[in-house]
Formats: structure tokens, C-alpha cells, sequence
């Protein structure tokens, strides 16, 4: 039992010594309230990224983690491939990128009130979700291959969306290193009728109020007053994603042996970073990042119709976009030495500080926006990066709330049909393809998001910036 | 008596599908029903259209795992869903055919998309009763 050899380090860290085939120590931000709920499973599963080769500094858990596959969910780990460090399918998942953004929109609550419903259903309509559902675009062979190198590029290129667009992506919106000739037909195949598409389990978009400021300066810098109307939207990489893991997961996992890595679960199958199978996943999942932020990218151009024809007064800017499932070659200082590492984030947000050289310039002052979605019945959270994450957890934080119920529970707790009401009751709309889908996604099966980034705040791993509440959610 | 054919099964994020049988064929096909159910009511597929599937892996419990994402695949790509199953294994090699049809979103009601088959809990044996049952999780 792991959890037996939990430490306290201060009220909001948690440490496990390296035991047995432990490289390094298991690092926890939570407060005592959050160990608590914490399952086993994850300081367990925390250790076991702590035995990979080449792993520096500690295995870090974020304070929503949870039960994952192979690393927790929440899960954050840098590898340096000199040190004989790995890449692994595993620690990134199965949809690469997934992520958030933001926009903001230049309207306050009282602009969308009256129109709300008309919104609602406009956007439900908009906005492909779903099983099944196929986006607009249907792409050649050729042109997902440029989709693949370019990215947010490719899109803005083919007029969904604006170069300011990109400064306010993560990597300026197109992930080097792309090779989409690593990229297997059938992952291809997946995403040809899917660029645009929402996806579904617990993928949405939200039309968000507001409701507090944390931190005046930040805020001003990121747009945003108390009353403004944001919009977020939550997907990732669709079927090419899903498909690039499927491909290299075996793979890796059959030939960890070959490569002397003893693996404490086949779900954490890596392969060397040196190796070919190392840069032939890497390649393959930039592929998948540049996927994800095309995707959103595309959802964005949508999301900016509905709007211009509804609320003409609305300006739709990006605020940021961020990814939670990536593994990317960063530059740390470890021991006052620049160190090149590949940092893997399993629902973990990038949380960069002020100054940091990858940063635009509006926002180089204040940090990088840290974007987390909460249930579509509680609250969502705009937090900046600090230059104590930096030192923390390799500039990383939260993610979510992170569930606490599975989901064949909450449908036998809950209707979809019973959930739309109550929200409905307290000015939530929401809008799904699915009511069991919704039942699934009840706000009651995860955890409290409010009490995660208070801890991510007070472990000072990101700033608090501003509370948001649901007005409009669709769902997957 | 009868005996429990399949059943999904509780993970905190996700969702966990296996299948028991008398021979691990059967495991393997009761298993894919189960995969069906995580999206939708299986009865309410109906047997339509087939599409052959095959698989080749190095051990059993990596063959379930191909198994179940081709099937991923084929549901992802021919937008299908999956009721009936004919599954053939011989030296850590599947072929199987699968009967289903269209999707019909407001007949089937799906409630989510399954990404993938995961390696976590994936486990392919035989009980002391002999009975064999193939499961993992799969990823919503």
C-alpha cells in the first residue's frame, strides 16, 4: 500500500520516498481533503511512472488526480532522453490534445439573456456532436495531410479563423515535428468526415457568465470583467487520435522488452526516445496535437457563425487554448542546470510563467492562461501560470474536477431527462445528443471543482484568475 | 440458471466490458456485446449488414485488445453499431464476422463514443469452471 508511505511535505504536498524499483519520488498536490478521496489506485499508479528509465525529478500527481490507464489521470512526468528517458503511448492516451479553449466575446449577460434559447438551439444545431455526427468537411487523403503538419495553421489558412487566432495556441497553433507519414491509414481514415466535430462522453461547448474575479490584474490582461460572456469549448483529437494510440500502444508494449524496460503495467508501454519506435510515436502524436487544435479551431469558425448571425455585436477573440494530454520536448532548469526534457501531461494542463519565451506578447506579463472546465452544472475556472510551477511540477497543473463516480453508476443514479430540468431550473440550458450521455456526465459523479483549484491556487501552481458559471452547454 | 453472457463493469473514468463462454471464442463474442452496450441497447441492432474482421497479435490478451479496436475501427468508419458476433481463433490469430447495421441516432439513442480498448484490467482466461472470460476497459 503506497498510500502507507505518503508524507506531508506542507498542507498542499505529498511525497513518496523512492522504494524498490522506484527512480524517484512520487510528488502530490492535495490538500488533506483531497488525499482523502484520492483512490490507491493512484498513488499506485503514480509509482509506476516513477520506475520508467530516464524519468527526472519526481513523478507528480495533480490535485484532481484519479484512477487512470497506466498514469493517472492527472498524472505529470519529464523524461530526458539522454538519460536513457522513454516516450509513452500510455502517458499521453488515447485523445491526443485534448484540450480547452476560450474566447471571449465583448458581450455581458444582459446581451444573451433574451436570446438565450434561440442561442441554444442554434448551436446545438451549428456544432456536429455526437456518435456518428460528421463536421462539414470531408478531407482528401492529401488534404489531411496537411491538416496534420499545420494545424490551427492549416485551418486559419483555409479561412476558419484569424493569425491572432494562432499567437493565442499553444506552439502558435502547428506542433513541429509532425510526420504524418507515421500516421497509419486507418487513423486517417477515422478523421476524414470528423475535422469539426465535438465528439461525445464528456466533451462540450459552453456559452459561460463571469461570476468572480480573483486577481484585477490578470484578469484586465486577459479580457475579462465580472458579467463578460466567454466561450469554452472541450475536445480533442477525434478518431485520428484515438487511432494513433490504438497503433503504437501494442507496440510499444511488445517491445519494451526487447528494449531492456521492464514494464510495471502494459498500459505504460514506452519505447526509448531515441529509439526508432520512440520518434516514429512522436511524430505521429504531434500529428494528433496538430489534429486537436485544427479541430477546435474548426469548432471555433462555427461557434463565430452562430454568433455573427444571432448577437452582431459580439467580437469572438481567443483568449488561449490549451492541451491536457501531450507529451512535449520542453527546456526546465533542474539543479540550475537547462535540461531538454520530454514532459509528458495526462490531464494535466501546461501552465507556463510569466516570461516564459513561447508566451505571446500581451500575455508574456501575467502568464499563461490555465483553462479548466468543470460539470456542466458547477462552475469552470480561468487560472494563469506562476513562476513557482515552474519549479513545482515542470510548469503544470489540474486539469478538471475529475470524476469520483464511474459511469454505469451515475446513469442508475441519475435521468438525463431529470438533469436538463434541474439545470434548466437554475438557468442552465443545456443541449445533447444523448440524455443518457448527459446522465453520465451528471455534476453529482465528479469531484469538486472549486475545492481542485483552490489547492492548484494555494500549492502555487497557478494563480486564480476567474470564476465561471455554465449558461448554454452542448454536449457530445 | 442461466449464465451471465456479459456484463459491463465499473471504472471511475471509464467503462469496463467482458464476456463469459464456454470456449474463449464465445468469451471474445460475448465480450463485443458487451462493447455495444457501453453505446447503445444491443437488442435494438439489428443483424443487417456483415463485415469480416481480422486479427493477428503475439499473445491472447493483446488479441482481445486488437479484437475489440477493430471492431472500434469498423463502427468509427462504416458509422455501424454491432449485434452479432462469429468468432474463429487459431495461434493468437482472429477472424471474426460481425452482423450490425447503421447507426440511426434516434432509434439507437447512442449514449457515447468509445475511443478505444485500453490494456488496463485486460485479462483473457479460463476459471475453474472452465468458463472464459475476456475483459478490459475501454476508453469514452
Amino acid at each position: 500500500m503506497y498510500s502507507e508511505k505518503l508524507k506531508k511535505e506542507n498542507d498542499f504536498q505529498w511525497y513518496i520516498d523512492p522504494v524498490g524499483e522506484m527512480n524517484v519520488r512520487v510528488v502530490i498536490y492535495a490538500d488533506k481533503q483531497l488525499v482523502k478521496e484520492m483512490d490507491e489506485k493512484v498513488y499506485e499508479q503514480a509509482a509506476n511512472v516513477s520506475k520508467l528509465p530516464g524519468i527526472v525529478k519526481a513523478s507528480y500527481a495533480m490535485p484532481d488526480a484519479h484512477w487512470g490507464y497506466g498514469f493517472p489521470i492527472g498524472g505529470v512526468a519529464a523524461f530526458d532522453a539522454e538519460k536513457g528517458g522513454v516516450i509513452s503511448a500510455g502517458g499521453v492516451g488515447f485523445d491526443i490534445a485534448c484540450g480547452v479553449r476560450s474566447l471571449v466575446t465583448g458581450l455581458s449577460t444582459e446581451d444573451i439573456e433574451g436570446v438565450k434559447e434561440q442561442l441554444a438551439d442554434k448551436l446545438a444545431h451549428h456544432i456536429p456532436a455526437g456518435l456518428g455526427s460528421t463536421g462539414k468537411l470531408h478531407l482528401s487523403r492529401n488534404e489531411i495531410e496537411k491538416m496534420l503538419q499545420g494545424g490551427s495553421r492549416w485551418a486559419v489558412e483555409k479561412g476558419y479563423g484569424t493569425k491572432e487566432d494562432l499567437l493565442h495556441t499553444e506552439e502558435g497553433g502547428q506542433m513541429s515535428g509532425a510526420k504524418p507519414g507515421y500516421v497509419s491509414e486507418k487513423a486517417k481514415n477515422r478523421q476524414q468526415d470528423q475535422v469539426g466535430t465535438l465528439g461525445s462522453g464528456n466533451h462540450y461547448l459552453e456559452v459561460q457568465k463571469v461570476t468572480d474575479i480573483y486577481n484585477k490584474n490578470i484578469a484586465a490582461a486577459f479580457g475579462l470583467e465580472v458579467n463578460d460572456i466567454v466561450v469554452s469549448i472541450h475536445c480533442g483529437s477525434r478518431g485520428l487520435g484515438h487511432q494513433i494510440g490504438t497503433d503504437y500502444l501494442p507496440q510499444m508494449a511488445r517491445g519494451a522488452g526487447a528494449s531492456g524496460i521492464r514494464l510495471p503495467e502494459r498500459e505504460l508501454a514506452c519505447a526509448p526516445i531515441t529509439s526508432e519506435l520512440g520518434k516514429r510515436y512522436f511524430g505521429a502524436m504531434n500529428c494528433g496535437v496538430n489534429c486537436a487544435v485544427a479541430n477546435r479551431q474548426v469548432l471555433t469558425s462555427l461557434t463565430r457563425e452562430v454568433f455573427g448571425k444571432l448577437l452582431p455585436k459580439a467580437e469572438l477573440k481567443l483568449l488561449y487554448d490549451v492541451s491536457h494530454n501531450t507529451c512535449k520536448v520542453e527546456e526546465h532548469s533542474v539543479g540550475g542546470r537547462k535540461r531538454r526534457l520530454y514532459v509528458h501531461r495526462k490531464g494535466a494542463t501546461r501552465a507556463f510563467a510569466p516570461g516564459e519565451a513561447s508566451l505571446p506578447e500581451d500575455l508574456k506579463a501575467v502568464g499563461q492562461p490555465v483553462l479548466i472546465g468543470g460539470t456542466m452544472g458547477t462552475a469552470s475556472y480561468i487560472l494563469a501560470g506562476t513562476k513557482e510551477g515552474m519549479e513545482l511540477a515542470f510548469g503544470s497543473c489540474c486539469h478538471g474536477a475529475g470524476r469520483v463516480m464511474s459511469r454505469t453508476k451515475a446513469k442508475r443514479r441519475w435521468y438525463g431527462e431529470n438533469v436538463v430540468k434541474v439545470l434548466a431550473g437554475k438557468g442552465i440550458l443545456i443541449r445533447g445528443a444523448s440524455m443518457p450521455g448527459v446522465a453520465e456526465e451528471a455534476p453529482g459523479a465528479y469531484k469538486d471543482v472549486t475545492a481542485v483549484v483552490n489547492v492548484t491556487h494555494k500549492a502555487r501552481l497557478a494563480n486564480k484568475v476567474a470564476r465561471l458559471e455554465p449558461m448554454i452547454c452542448v454536449k457530445g | 440458471m442461466v449464465r451471465k453472457e456479459w456484463e459491463n463493469y465499473s471504472h471511475p473514468a471509464d467503462m469496463g466490458i467482458r464476456g463469459y463462454g464456454a470456449t474463449k471464442e464465445i468469451a471474445f463474442s460475448n465480450a463485443a456485446v458487451a462493447l455495444t452496450a457501453v453505446i447503445t441497447e444491443p437488442r435494438n441492432v439489428q443483424p443487417k449488414e456483415m463485415v469480416e474482421i481480422e486479427c493477428e497479435e503475439s499473445d491472447l490478451e493483446l488479441l482481445f485488445a486488437c479484437w475489440i479496436n477493430a471492431l472500434i475501427y469498423e463502427m468509427s468508419t462504416r458509422r455501424m453499431l454491432f449485434a452479432r458476433f462469429e468468432v474463429e481463433l487459431k495461434d493468437n490469430k482472429l477472424s471474426a464476422k460481425a452482423w450490425g447495421e447503421q447507426i440511426d441516432v434516434s432509434r439507437h439513442r447512442p449514449v457515447v463514443e468509445v475511443k478505444a480498448a485500453t490494456f488496463s484490467d485486460l485479462k483473457v482466461k479460463q476459471g475453474g469452471n472452465g468458463q472464459w472470460v475476456a475483459q478490459c476497459i475501454v476508453d469514452v
